[in-house]
């Protein structure tokens, strides 16, 4: 019978060379080089594991991510190598779809946005700009409109306190600490115009 | 979902009609292979076309898109004449035997009260004749001719198996196979699964269609049983969450309602909540609104919401409008009238309908903000990508600002997935370049912006000054802390009532479950279906035990499930009125003749005798409703309307053009195409290949599905001279694509009122950023109407022309 | 361990084995089972394959299909690729999907056929594997091969196709594809577990009305190490031009008779390279010609 050997068991002998050995304990001198011209080392060797959700779709799969140059002690996560599913996980139990298969190309992308930038009136480019030019200017704006538009009671008389003029559209993929905190800053300024990725 | 994904392996049949889950949630999908490999289950598939889901169904029949009211009316008529009902559960567990009151009444696809010019009911006659002590008069015989029970059988009498055929081009053999394997499930101890998702949400009546299979489900028994329910397949990682938290127009966290300009004080905005059982004895959950309403302005304000100021009541801002939905904000922008606009993770420059009329309306705004990942569409609206977004960008005067944020690997925190599990997640990687969290972004943006005002004044700060904000780095709250928050604590002590001298609640605790949550400001919770979530006892979300000692999927330790833990919705239908399971071996709590017990939480107070307290609590009925009073603005039973955009007229009410309570813009009815002009019928939807607008940027899912392309049949293709992976362009009455062709035997025409109607399948994808070829976008072409009662737009049903095309002039 | 641990039975183009070479063993023989009923055609074996091995893929262009890429690739290891069949029999619409790549013939053609000693070999588990540091480039292995299955890199010039993640077995795991499948189409095993697997399958097709359901397992190569689950066991070649009833050209099991009995330098060189060269640079398929010519060689040797 074949063994199925966990990943964890297998991890946890913490051996690159684990395939290897076994293979030399054989002891055959042409199948020892052949086999050691044929496989390619296990490449999660060494890597460090976390456990995620894969961001696309609904069914909330379990995932690991395997990372190299994690240092614990210098608080460094390093950088992921590869994605799978987790076996561990009551729904996928290890398995992930063509999307989710595919993560690492996610992290990846080469349109990742990478810097804050800025599209002026009338431009066709973008400008690099800080994080500090764009945040205090974006409160700017915020400002200036909320300033002109704000409602504070309707023609009753009735005390309203809403800002129409703009708007805020939430994501569907950030987590509900990101949507809390979201929901706190936007109902505190009066924004109505508020809406999500609930019906696309 | 009103269970989980896993639960799907209990059920004896699966329905698949307004989704395509083996496409779109693959993984999922998993667990119908279980059910059909190990408990010999099967499977239907009900769909335009003959999708990936229907390769392995037992059973495949097309229908024409937007017709599947006329279709699940059928079923109901079906099963009604039959005698395919499942009798206990439906007298005892539904409205059927409720009586409605004089003066309701529906004829030719109107209920009573219409108004053409606002196209709006006045509601007032759709509701229950109630006696003195305000009880909805009942008649358990089901004799009263104006019984719900009885005006069901005569509303959907019309839906025979004939005219269901005439309306949906679905053949009457097929629906009638397909109607006599959902019968079977009327049985006790056999149950049927209803999977769907935008298949019967992106439509005029979305909410209709839903509301249509809920009633099919109720009188076949099905719901709050293993293996059965409704199950909504959301289409996004934390969607759910999203919803969860109210982060719409007119929500607060958990469900809870906006006020409006109606509404000036909270005394009167809760007269409208009070919730009255309208049954004697029963639990009308809503009851503690109040509670969980003064728990959520804690969590908001703190100590400046006191019972003297209404529990900051004014802090709030209140609805003049229903709502401010996404197609409202964009018809807003579009008049001008809006001057910013934030993009937090959302492409809408793709995602929403009629592009020309999204790309104008961003071109109106004075700044556009998009915090995101990726390089989106929409942060590039003002770009020339020739055919592919014709924009000018000298004539576009709107700053955008392009903000950099974390994606799932660089992030940690809890995302709530359709199953309604709330599970935690960890970062693995460091954040590269200048990227931020998003909540680093708000959290700054809302900082700069108070302390302007700080320094400046200006109008109403108090709201702003008033927020919460107890975090160890005001900067950049971190995941936990914002989790506890949305759990809430404890604010002050609260003494046992049977005790004094013992405390209830302890100041400074986490609130253990939303049942002790209390309306005198002594509790705070940011969402109290969430509460529960992170307690004293630690992250709930985080909890990684995967045992299932029932063996039914239950997995009680994964994660947490709201609300309270729960795992199948309203499970207290899984037993008749002796508590005894309808089938003992799938069953998820019982009465062991002083409580309910089982593998799962009870959804009913677990002393709750079976034969007094029906098992539907968050209705004031407590049962289901299969009339569901002035609730829905098109009407308390479903009807058969057609798209706004058909290729026939409506055979029940050919009169009336797509839902005669929809929401249409001035301009946007203008746009509207006929069948003269347009006269196939298109729908759009995801390849399994491609997530949304997102995977088009990884290089291997651009390999996968590499280009834009249509589908059409093979009769098609020969009638306009169209050839398998030639070029074709694709008309609407708002605009155009140019795609690949992709001829196929998985659509066929179809006959519908004696008409041929041929499909064009449209899939989503491409944009003109990323990895794959450059594609135009579905949403050049879909109209910009909404469902009646939530707006969401009608992308599965609209009008296109189609012919041979030599290609994009760039690309 | 050592029941998994690798280890060599044959490889290519070696006269009398090689030293401490083992026969292949029934009992650790791995296997498979690619169930074409539970197959989904979400083409996740594809991406997983991808990630795994570190492969890049051209992005192409859409030709009126959803089959992408469009044909095996040195990069593209494994492919799903759709027929819509109308059953006549039933007047109803099949859309069979099948996942192809290398089926790791227990009677291997591409071993056979390959000149280069030590590019092809086969461990004792029934897993063949190409060992590019010995691979020459020439191409015979997509000749012998009855699937048509390996292809050269223009860049590398060596040949290509799936390992069956032999990098992973040898740990204990089964292949990327298995392990990503969301509907668990594809199953890995010892040949006998994936066996009884296909049998309870098979059943289960038959009762929900495909009474020529089968277990592709063809003979005419020995059996092979991935095997299909087909609802329509009886036409093979309805699958994407699944081989009916697959086997080693006549051509090969020449080339494999020469080698094992004479070598190269004793034979008449040119004229062996004539036959090989027009095998390999002609159609994919091996012709009704070549086999004639094969067998009329092989007569001639007789």
């Amino acid at each position: 019978m074949l063994k199925e050997i966990s990943r964890r068991r297998f991890l946890g002998t913490g051996s690159a060379a684990l395939a290897g050995t076994a293979i030399g304990a054989f002891g055959f001198d042409g199948v020892e080089d052949a086999l050691a011209a044929s496989i390619r080392p296990f490449k999660l060797a060494q890597t460090s594991e976390t456990r995620n959700t894969c961001p696309y779709c609904s069914v909330g799969c379990g995932i690991i991510m395997y990372s190299k140059g994690a240092d614990k002690a210098a608080g460094k996560l390093g950088t992921i190598s590869f994605i799978d599913g987790d076996p561990d996980h009551p729904t996928n139990k290890g398995t992930l779809c063509p999307k989710g298969s595919g993560l690492l190309d996610f992290v990846n992308a080469e349109t990742r946005t990478k810097y804050p930038m800025v599209r002026k009136p009338g431009s066709d480019k973008w400008e690099r700009v800080t994080w500090d030019y764009a945040l205090d200017r974006i409160a700017r704006l915020m400002k200036d409109d909320r300033d002109a538009n704000f409602i504070a009671k309707n023609q009753d008389g009735t005390t309203v306190n809403r800002w129409l003029s703009t708007g805020f559209l939430a994501a569907s993929a950030t987590t509900n600490e990101t949507a809390w905190m979201t929901y706190k800053v936007v109902r505190s300024t009066g924004m109505l115009v508020f809406d999500n990725q609930a019906r696309v | 979902m009103t269970n989980s994904w896993t639960d799907i392996k209990n059920t004896d049949l699966v329905l698949i009609m307004g989704g395509n889950a083996a496409e779109a949630h693959p993984c999922g999908f998993k667990w119908v292979t279980e059910a059909k490999a190990n408990r010999g289950a099967k499977l239907i598939v009900v769909d335009p076309r003959y999708t990936r889901s229907a390769s392995v169904a037992d059973y495949y029949a097309p229908i024409r898109q937007g017709t599947d009211i006329a279709f699940l009316l059928g079923v109901i008529a079906y099963l009604i004449k039959n005698d395919k009902i499942q009798w206990e559960y439906t007298r005892n567990y539904t409205s059927a035997p409720l009586i409605v009151k004089e003066g309701f009444g529906y004829k030719d696809g109107l209920f009573t009260g219409y108004d053409e010019s606002k196209r709006d009911y006045d509601r007032a006659s759709w509701d229950y004749e109630f006696d003195e002590q305000g009880f909805a008069k009942v008649d358990p015989t089901l004799q009263h001719p104006r019984c719900v029970w009885n005006l069901l059988k005569e509303h959907v009498a019309q839906y025979t198996p004939e005219t269901v055929s005439r309306i949906c081009g679905t053949p009457k053999e097929a629906f009638l196979k397909i109607a006599e394997m959902i019968g079977e499930t009327s049985a006790p101890d056999k149950v049927m699964t209803s999977m769907y998702a935008l298949g019967w949400t992106q439509h005029s009546k979305g909410s209709q269609n839903i509301r249509c299979m809920a009633m099919l489900q109720l009188l076949l028994g099905n719901m709050g049983m293993m293996g059965g329910g409704m199950n909504a397949l959301r289409g996004h990682s934390n969607i759910q969450g999203l919803t969860d938290l109210g982060l719409m127009s007119n929500l607060l966290p958990g469900y809870l309602t906006l006020a409006t300009d109606r509404e000036p004080d909270l005394e009167t905005y809760m007269k409208t909540r009070g919730f009255k059982p309208m049954r004697p004895g029963q639990t009308s959950f809503w009851q503690n609104y109040k509670k969980f309403f003064v728990s959520f302005q804690k969590s908001m304000w703190g100590a400046a919401a006191t019972a003297e100021n209404q529990w900051g009541y004014d802090f709030l801002p209140k609805l003049d409008l229903p709502s401010y939905d996404v197609l409202r904000a964009f018809e807003l922008m579009h008049q001008g009238k809006m001057n910013g606009y934030f993009c937090q993770g959302f492409n809408p420059l793709m995602s929403f309908p009629n592009k020309n009329k999204i790309r104008a309306a961003l071109g109106k705004l004075k700044f556009l903000v998009v915090m995101d990942p990726l390089q989106t569409e929409t942060a590039r609206f003002w770009e020339n990508h020739g055919e592919f977004n014709p924009s000018d960008p000298s004539k576009v005067q709107t700053e955008v600002f392009e903000l950099p944020t974390t994606l799932f690997a660089e992030d940690e925190g809890s995302l709530t997935n359709s199953s309604r599990w709330l599970q935690w997640h960890w970062p693995g990687q460091d954040k590269r370049f200048e990227i931020r969290s998003d909540v680093w972004v708000v959290a700054q943006i809302f900082r700069r912006l108070k302390a302007l005002y700080e320094k400046e004044g200006g109008a109403y700060p108090d709201a702003m000054k008033a927020l919460t904000w107890e975090y160890a780095n005001p900067d950049e709250p971190s995941p936990e802390e914002l989790a506890r928050e949305i759990n809430g604590k404890v604010l002050e002590d609260v003494p046992d009532p049977a005790d004094p001298s013992k405390k209830l609640l302890e100041k400074g605790k986490q609130v253990p479950a939303f049942a002790m949550l209390r309306d005198d400001g002594t509790t705070s919770s940011g969402n109290w279906i969430y509460c529960g979530c992170f307690t004293d006892a630690g992250n709930m979300m985080a909890r990684r035990d995967n045992r299932d000692p029932s063996g039914l999927g239950v997995y009680q330790n994964w994660s947490f499930s709201w609300p309270a833990n729960r795992r199948v919705l309203y499970n207290r239908a899984s037993a008749d009125l002796q508590g005894k399971p309808w089938d003992a071996k799938r069953s998820p709590i019982a009465w062991d003749g002083s409580k309910w017990s089982g593998p799962d939480i009870p959804d009913i107070a677990p002393t709750a005798k079976p034969d007094q307290v029906m098992p539907f609590i968050m209705t004031n009925e407590g049962v289901g409703r299969l009339f569901v009073r002035n609730m829905m603005k098109d009407g308390p039973f479903p009807v058969h309307y057609e798209p706004f955009e058909s290729p026939v007229a409506n055979v029940i009410a050919p009169k009336v053009r797509g839902n005669p309570a929809a929401r249409v813009f001035k301009g946007d009815m203008e746009q509207f195409g006929d069948a003269k002009e347009f006269p196939y019928a298109a729908v759009t939807y995801r390849l399994t290949e491609h997530f949304h607008y997102w995977t088009k940027h990884n290089q291997v899912n651009a390999v996968m599905q590499p280009e834009f392309f249509v589908e059409i049949s093979e009769e098609l293709a020969r009638e306009k001279g169209i050839q398998k992976g030639g070029w074709v362009r694709v008309d609407s009455a708002r605009g155009f694509v140019k795609a690949k062709a992709v001829v196929t035997k998985r659509i066929k025409p179809m006959t519908c009122d004696g008409k041929t109607v041929h499909v064009v399948g449209i899939p989503i994808h491409w944009g003109f950023i990323g990895a794959t070829k450059k594609g135009f976008g579905a949403n050049s072409l879909t109209p910009f109407v909404g469902d009646a009662n939530i707006e969401t737009p009608e992308f599965k049903a609209f009008l296109v022309d189609i012919r041979a095309d030599t290609g994009p002039a760039t690309s | 361990m050592a029941d998994i641990a690798l280890e060599l039975a044959r490889q290519s183009a070696t006269a009398g084995g090689i030293t401490g070479a083992l026969a292949p063993k029934d009992d650790f023989q791995v296997s498979k089972l690619i169930d074409t009923s539970k197959c989904i055609g979400c083409k996740a074996c594809q991406v997983a394959c991808l990630e795994w091995n570190d492969l890049r893929e051209q992005v192409g262009v859409n030709t009126g299909v959803y089959d992408n890429p469009h044909d095996l690739t040195e990069n593209t290891w494994t492919l799903i690729r759709f027929t819509e069949w109308d059953n006549t029999a039933t007047g109803r619409l099949e859309w069979l999907i099948r996942k192809d790549g290398c089926m790791h013939c227990a009677d291997p053609g591409c071993l056979k056929a390959c000149p280069s000693p030590g590019a092809i070999v086969q461990y004792t588990n029934g897993i063949v594997d190409f060992n590019h540091s010995a691979c020459i480039g020439c191409g015979y292995c997509i000749k012998g091969c009855p699937f048509n299955i390996p292809r050269i890199s223009k860049t590398t010039e060596k040949a290509y196709k799936c390992t069956l993640c032999v990098d992973r077995v040898a740990v204990g795991q089964g292949p990327a594809c298995a392990k990503a499948c969301p509907t668990q189409a594809i199953s890995f095993g010892t040949k006998a577990q994936m066996k009884q697997l296909a049998e309870k399958r098979v059943a289960d097709l038959k009762s929900r009305g495909f009474d020529q359901a089968g277990l592709y397992d063809p003979p005419g190569v020995g059996g092979t190490h991935v095997m299909y689950v087909l609802h329509h066991n009886d036409r093979p070649q309805l699958y994407a031009s699944l081989p009916d009833n697959p086997r080693i050209s006549p051509v090969v099991e020449l080339w494999k008779g020469a080698v094992k009995y004479a070598g190269i330098a004793l034979m008449g060189v040119a004229a062996l390279t004539g036959v090989l060269h027009h095998t390999v640079m002609g159609a994919n398929r091996v012709t009704a010609r070549d086999e004639e010519e094969g067998e009329k060689i092989q007569e001639g040797r007789k």
